[in-house]
């Protein structure tokens, strides 16, 4: 088994050559004008275009000048200027939007001359005449393209006398949106999210000319799952999360590549944290996976961290202990029913923990298994597969088939009194199907996060980290490996999971182990066919496919979502 | 290293009699009798606090007692040592100046840390903050040092306002749509 890069080669795009300030440069045909003047680092000022969304050029922000080299209209011969000895250039006398030019052979583009800096000191002044003065009260502030683009390209001070238009301030669009009217500059972005991505029409423009204002169509409210998507593509401070409000200031706030865990899609996300606490979670681009989106359920997980029934003390028995104390009765139990010791693995663990949990079972000679977690998928970003790492569990060899929703086997095992002990990593047995009555028949052995019925009934608990204080990888749908990273210091009294499950085996008598994630994917890289000659330290940031081939017959439980096709 | 040998001066017979130092440090000292005072009976009597002064920094209100700090955070971000530590909020619908809608939940400065730079001051948006003529603190306890939100506003006071922008925004908000 092989690594691939990047899934089947891409079809080698049609490149053609435009001349961005006077440089020239290859492009796909077709491609927009400022994505085109990115690739050679000129910026391009805009509001409305988004990558991501259908264009339509209401801001006037990136007023470029466009030319074509000059032929002869009768005998289509080139056009030569003698002052310079090349072809002459036909300029567009007024200047055109550049997220509306496609890039065509020979097109000429000019962002730097005089006239430009008149169109976008123009419409900058027009921008801000009601707009009013709200930055420090304003959520947006210091990443508001207003902002900067003031700086950058306005003219620097008011002539403004007049009076501002007044319009709704604080307006509640959803349960998570707060609009402010004022700070909106019709752009549409959010329209056009909702339209074309989010699949739910409810927003849209009232009144004409300076009173127009955003609004929710009569009757409807933006309650749909993707609706902080609007909040992040808002380039001014009109969209807010209710949530996010007034909480804290962007630029206080650490950034933490991080991977949704609420389904199998594994969209990636930005960790924003201060001093050891999450603020909000935003999408970060994946091309591949989930664009520059992601759900409002995922963004609300960072609330697990701090919730009120997080376990923070190691108990045998009842009784607060140290991880020591808890490894070496956790590995007293174990021996104590050789041979009748069953392993929990989870989908929600990371690869790591699930090769550690993997390397368990097969010293202890148990059965090995995963919780199956279905439920409804949204064609969008939320698969049906409501665990995150499914398939890592098949690709570390922890199970071999799909995971079963309920227990079974491992009831009938209790019941016949050949199952005496449980080793339950991150999952409630209870929800997984087993009674209380089974639960108190076992030794249960729980490594987790927050308090469960399994946890009342375990002998050992010892708590484990959450996905935002720990680093790691996922599998996704598409055998994608994608990491996350630690963003914040986890609780006193939860240990790594991976030093948990180390010492666990060592223990057990499965030798050293080691719980340094590096250093732990070099013996993964050794143990693990599938993810030979990957090291973790150069999975990029947006993933490594993996070669899905060997695991291509199971019946998963995926339907269509933004950029994965379940097999036929 | 050469050996320069200096030759010590004679006294003259006015330095041997000492008269002339004697009169000279005098003169100094009857000086000082006749002349004002430099010195102040502190605590009893307080100098004289020039215009421009950095004290301790205080937060103030305007002359409709409307506290002006909104939490904007930039005082907390432009201070040097980090002494200053806000917890934002959000103004009720229902409060008097819920047009503002936002203001500080807590607001402490540790006076421990404080270097009286006053970039707090010179980078308020909202001319919330002035270090203004308080200079000394005391107290038993770190904790004593640290200015909560209800202190800083009792050693601020009221200070005069120029702008009255939230007042404007709320009368061209009563008015309605007007250009």
């Amino acid at each position: 088994m092989n690594v691939v890069e990047s899934m089947p080669p891409p079809p080698k795009p049609d490149l053609i050559t435009v001349n961005i300030d006077g440089r020239d440069v290859a492009v796909p045909k077709g491609t927009n004008a400022i994505e085109a003047a990115r690739l050679v680092g000129v910026d391009v000022p805009f509001y409305c275009y988004h990558p991501k969304l259908s264009v339509v050029g209401n801001c006037r922000m990136c007023l470029i000048e466009i030319g074509m080299p000059a032929v002869d209209p009768a005998t289509k011969a080139p056009i030569m200027d003698p002052a310079t000895g090349k072809q002459r250039i036909n300029w567009i006398p007024r200047p055109q939007i550049g997220c509306a030019t496609n890039a065509s052979p020979g097109l000429h583009i000019r962002t730097n001359t005089p006239q430009i800096k008149d169109c976008r000191e123009g419409v900058m002044e027009f921008l801000l005449i009601n707009h009013p003065l709200d930055c420090p009260i304003c959520d947006q502030a210091g990443e508001c393209k207003l902002q900067e683009q003031a700086t950058g390209y306005g003219r620097g001070y008011s002539r403004f006398i007049e009076q501002k238009v007044v319009k709704p301030k604080r307006t509640q669009l959803g349960p998570r949106v707060t609009l402010d009217d004022e700070r909106c500059i019709l752009c549409s972005r959010c329209i056009r999210f909702c339209k074309e991505i989010a699949r739910d029409d409810v927003l849209g423009f009232i009144d004409r000319g300076s009173y127009s204002t955003l609004t929710c169509y009569p009757g409807k409210k933006l309650t749909n799952n993707y609706s902080l998507n609007t909040v992040d593509i808002c380039p001014v401070g009109a969209l807010t999360s209710t949530d996010f409000r007034f909480k804290m200031r962007v630029w206080f706030l650490k950034q933490t590549n991080s991977i949704d865990t609420e389904s199998s899609v594994g969209a990636n996300t930005v960790v924003w944290s201060r001093e050891g606490i999450i603020y909000r979670i935003t999408p970060r681009r994946n091309d591949e996976v989930n664009d520059t989106w992601m759900s409002d359920s995922g963004r609300e997980l960072y609330k697990q961290v701090r919730s009120s029934d997080r376990l923070t003390a190691i108990r045998v028995n009842g009784i607060d202990s140290s991880l020591d104390v808890a490894v070496q009765a956790a590995a007293e139990l174990i021996r104590a029913s050789a041979g009748a010791v069953a392993v929990v693995g989870s989908g929600r663990s990371s690869v790591e923990e699930q090769f550690l949990t993997h390397k368990l079972a097969k010293l202890l000679q148990a059965p090995a298994g995963i919780v199956s977690r279905v439920g409804e998928g949204d064609g969008i970003l939320i698969s049906a597969d409501r665990n995150p790492n499914v398939r890592g569990a098949l690709v570390t060899g922890l199970i071999q088939g799909l995971p079963q929703p309920k227990l079974e086997r491992l009831a009938a095992g209790i019941d016949a009194g050949t199952i005496r002990t449980v080793v339950a990593i991150n999952e409630d047995l209870v929800a997984a199907g087993l009674t209380p009555a089974q639960l108190a028949k076992v030794a249960i052995v729980y490594l987790g996060t927050h308090v469960q019925p399994t946890t009342a009934a375990a002998r050992v608990v010892i708590p484990t980290l959450t996905v935002f204080e720990k680093s790691g990888t996922f599998v996704n749908q598409q055998f994608r490996l994608q990491k996350f990273a630690k963003a914040v210091p986890g609780p006193a009294g939860a240990s790594d999971d991976l030093v948990a499950l180390s010492r666990l085996l060592a223990a057990l008598g499965g030798g050293a182990i080691p719980s340094e994630i590096n250093a732990l994917w070099s013996l993964m890289a050794e143990e693990v066919p599938a993810l030979k000659t990957i090291a973790f330290g150069r999975v990029p940031a947006t993933g490594l496919q993996l070669d899905p081939a060997p695991w291509a017959g199971l019946p998963y439980v995926e339907g269509e979502t933004l950029h994965y096709k379940p097999a036929p | 290293m050469a050996v320069i040998q200096v030759e010590r001066k004679p006294l003259t017979f006015a330095e041997r009699t000492y008269v002339p130092q004697i009169i000279a440090g005098l003169v100094t000292t009857w000086k000082h009798l006749v002349r004002r005072k430099d010195t102040l009976q502190y605590p009893e009597q307080r100098p004289a606090i020039p215009p421009g002064y950095r004290g301790v920094p205080t937060l103030v209100r305007d002359p409709n007692g409307r506290e002006k700090c909104v939490s904007c955070q930039l005082c907390e971000f432009v201070c040097p040592p980090k002494a200053i530590r806000i917890t934002p909020g959000e103004i009720p619908l229902d409060a008097p100046h819920a047009h503002v809608e936002r203001a500080p939940q807590a607001f402490d400065i540790d006076m421990l840390r404080c270097i009286y730079c006053g970039m707090c001051q010179e980078v308020c948006p909202e001319e919330a903050i002035f270090l203004q003529q308080q200079y000394s603190m005391s107290g038993y306890t770190r904790e004593e040092f640290v200015n909560n939100k209800a202190r800083l506003y009792e050693l601020g006071g009221t200070l005069p306002d120029q702008h009255f922008k939230w007042d404007k925004k709320k009368s061209a908000e009563e008015r309605g749509n007007e250009h």
